[in-house]
């Protein structure tokens, strides 16, 4: 063995040396389960007698499955309902208080504070204050004279609204970090020269933040569009995917199919079909990304 | 000129006024489910729903905070929580800023495809895999166990990831001159290193610390016995046994957020400049 082997041996043992604690834990409980996973979605399974092969018979079993559609629906319903809004909302945030005004921490903190709030406490509280007879919602809407009041979590219709309601309310302050991390990146002299030009507040906005905050735009949409298709909490403690099926979702659905009716094969299967529609999502979001993301 | 002036002045402080007005009330959408929250802790059940809401109870009762501990394993729920948040997120700062260390500045055979391996992971969401990662788990018989959720959790790709990126900008010359002074990697990391990287040690303890304790089905999974559960299951099987008790659900929700707000509270400028930065890096 030469110098030369001997000293590149030695690098590679000090490299594997560094990695190796957490590459055991990585490839036992993170990368086997991924191909694990894979393979389990052909199976058919009830965690006690054996594991039969059973092809595509899953898949087909899904095209029937009535919970499955509904839960494919009310997932990209919930996905669709909370990802503009939350764009929308978190920007405007980030855009005031972007601002020069007193106290601009304070504000940062209160609205940031839902995020790291438990989600459960969170729930419980929503589920309290939209409760249909004796909430406080309900209350002032009636005390003003509205007389079909909404159902909220206990009506099919009111309830996945109200879910998603939850949900912006929740996720808002941590985007609109992103937001203001972004905007205080962009220049001031583009605004100066704007300015000098005579354009409104809104052209600037128009012109200069909206172009400029793409790339943040692009980064959010991707975050918020993964963590929606994993819903699973905010469902399982306001509504438990009720009334009826109103706001069972996939991973809802994955979780009744694998530890209440121990069909392991079966919800795994889902499990594939989730990871695709986040996979092509995501391959979409990237495919349109050139069109609308322009960096400096 | 001066006109124009003093009238664009005033313009200025009525929209400013006007901003104030919005930002008070959305901070007042934000924080009024925990107003309420921290206020219904102190009442009857039955003067929970009064409406108009009375903000500061007349007769505040103080027992609903005694009572919740005798209904449910409180203390028991939060020891565990705080138990696992502690281990979890010290094994987690160890494993990856080791790994990342390896990844930022080493050079090895195999480090490219080993890292894409570990980014590819991170965009697969978790709910993905997590009935076969179930199964494995039942096989190593650690169901029902803490040892499930601390092996789980205590290797993650995120870890590594994020602390790569940080070690990323140390300079290498930094490193080298250490290396010309006779030092092996291994002090470099503990001597160099590791001192230098407290901002994203400290960030890394945030998400971590934030995630185990607010974590809902991972124990919800693996934990079956009443001893062993963590304090957001118990919310849950107390919100679920005491359905009507508003007040007590309410206690035991504000204490259940206690220890966050004090993180957040204490942490809350570092906390939001980290996600400000992670967020750009991606």
């Amino acid at each position: 063995m030469t110098i030369k082997q001997k000293k590149e041996l030695r690098s590679n043992l000090v490299g594997y040396s560094f990695l190796l604690p957490n590459f055991i834990g990585f490839l036992i409980f993170t990368f086997f389960p991924i191909i694990f996973s894979l393979l389990l979605g052909f199976t058919s399974w009830d965690g006690v007698n054996e594991i039969k092969f059973v092809g595509l018979n899953n898949f087909i079993h899904m095209a029937k499955d009535e919970t499955f559609r509904i839960s494919t629906f009310n997932t990209v319903y919930y996905t669709l309902g909370t990802v503009p809004l939350t764009l929308v909302c978190s920007l405007g945030l980030a855009v005031l208080l972007n601002s020069k005004i007193r106290g601009r921490n304070i504000f940062r903190t209160i609205f940031f504070f839902p995020y790291v709030a438990s989600l459960v406490a969170v729930a419980v509280v929503w589920n309290m204050i939209f409760h249909p007879t004796m909430g406080p919602i309900n209350s002032i809407l009636s005390k003003i004279g509205i007389e079909n009041l909404p159902g909220w979590t206990a009506s099919t219709k009111w309830a996945m609204p109200t879910v998603i309601l939850a949900s912006i309310w929740k996720g808002m302050g941590y985007y609109m970090i992103i937001y203001l991390a972004a905007l205080q990146g962009i220049p001031k002299y583009l605004y100066e020269v704007a300015e000098l030009d005579g354009a409104s507040k809104w052209k600037q906005f128009w012109h200069i933040t909206r172009p400029m905050l793409t790339p943040a735009t692009f980064f959010v949409s991707m975050m918020l569009t993964i963590s929606c298709f994993k819903v699973f909490d905010l469902i399982f403690v306001m509504t438990n995917g009720g009334p009826g099926r109103a706001t069972n979702v996939l991973v809802y659905h994955i979780y009744n199919q694998a530890f209440i009716h121990f069909k392991y094969g079966y919800s795994s299967a889902i499990a594939l079909v989730l990871f695709a529609i986040v996979l092509i999502v995501t391959l979409i979001q990237f495919r349109m990304e050139k069109k609308w993301v322009s960096y400096m | 000129m001066g006109k124009l002036y003093v009238k664009q002045k005033q313009k200025d402080s009525i929209n400013k006024i006007f901003l104030y007005i919005l930002l008070i009330g959305i901070s007042f959408t934000m924080i009024m489910p925990f107003l309420w929250m921290l206020s219904s802790s102190f009442k009857l059940d039955k003067d929970v729903f009064r409406y108009p809401i009375e903000w500061i109870p007349s007769n505040p009762h103080w027992e609903n905070y005694a009572l919740i501990w005798t209904r449910i394993p409180y203390l028991t729920f939060i020891l565990n929580t705080f138990k696992l948040t502690i281990i979890i997120t010290l094994l987690q700062l160890a494993s990856s800023s080791f790994a990342a260390y390896a990844f930022a500045k080493l050079k090895f055979k195999g480090r490219d495809i080993l890292f894409l391996a570990y980014v590819g992971t991170i965009a697969i969401p978790w709910q993905v895999y997590m009935v076969p990662q179930f199964i494995m788990m039942r096989g190593f018989g650690l169901v029902n166990t803490h040892m499930a959720l601390i092996v789980l959790q205590a290797f993650s790709a995120f870890g590594v990831f994020m602390m790569r990126q940080f070690y990323m900008n140390v300079p290498n010359e930094l490193l080298n001159a250490a290396r010309i002074d006779g030092l092996n990697e291994y002090s470099i990391y503990s001597k160099i290193m590791l001192p230098l990287s407290t901002p994203a040690i400290a960030t890394l303890t945030i998400f971590t610390y934030v995630f185990v304790w607010n974590d809902f089905m991972g124990p919800l999974i693996y934990l079956n016995s009443e001893k062993l559960k963590t304090i957001q299951l118990g919310l849950r099987m107390f919100i679920a046994e005491y359905s009507a008790d508003y007040g007590l659900i309410m206690a035991a929700s504000m204490i259940s957020l206690i220890p966050v707000i004090i993180l957040f509270i204490s942490l809350q400028k570092f906390f939001i400049e980290s996600v400000a930065s992670t967020g750009i890096k991606g």
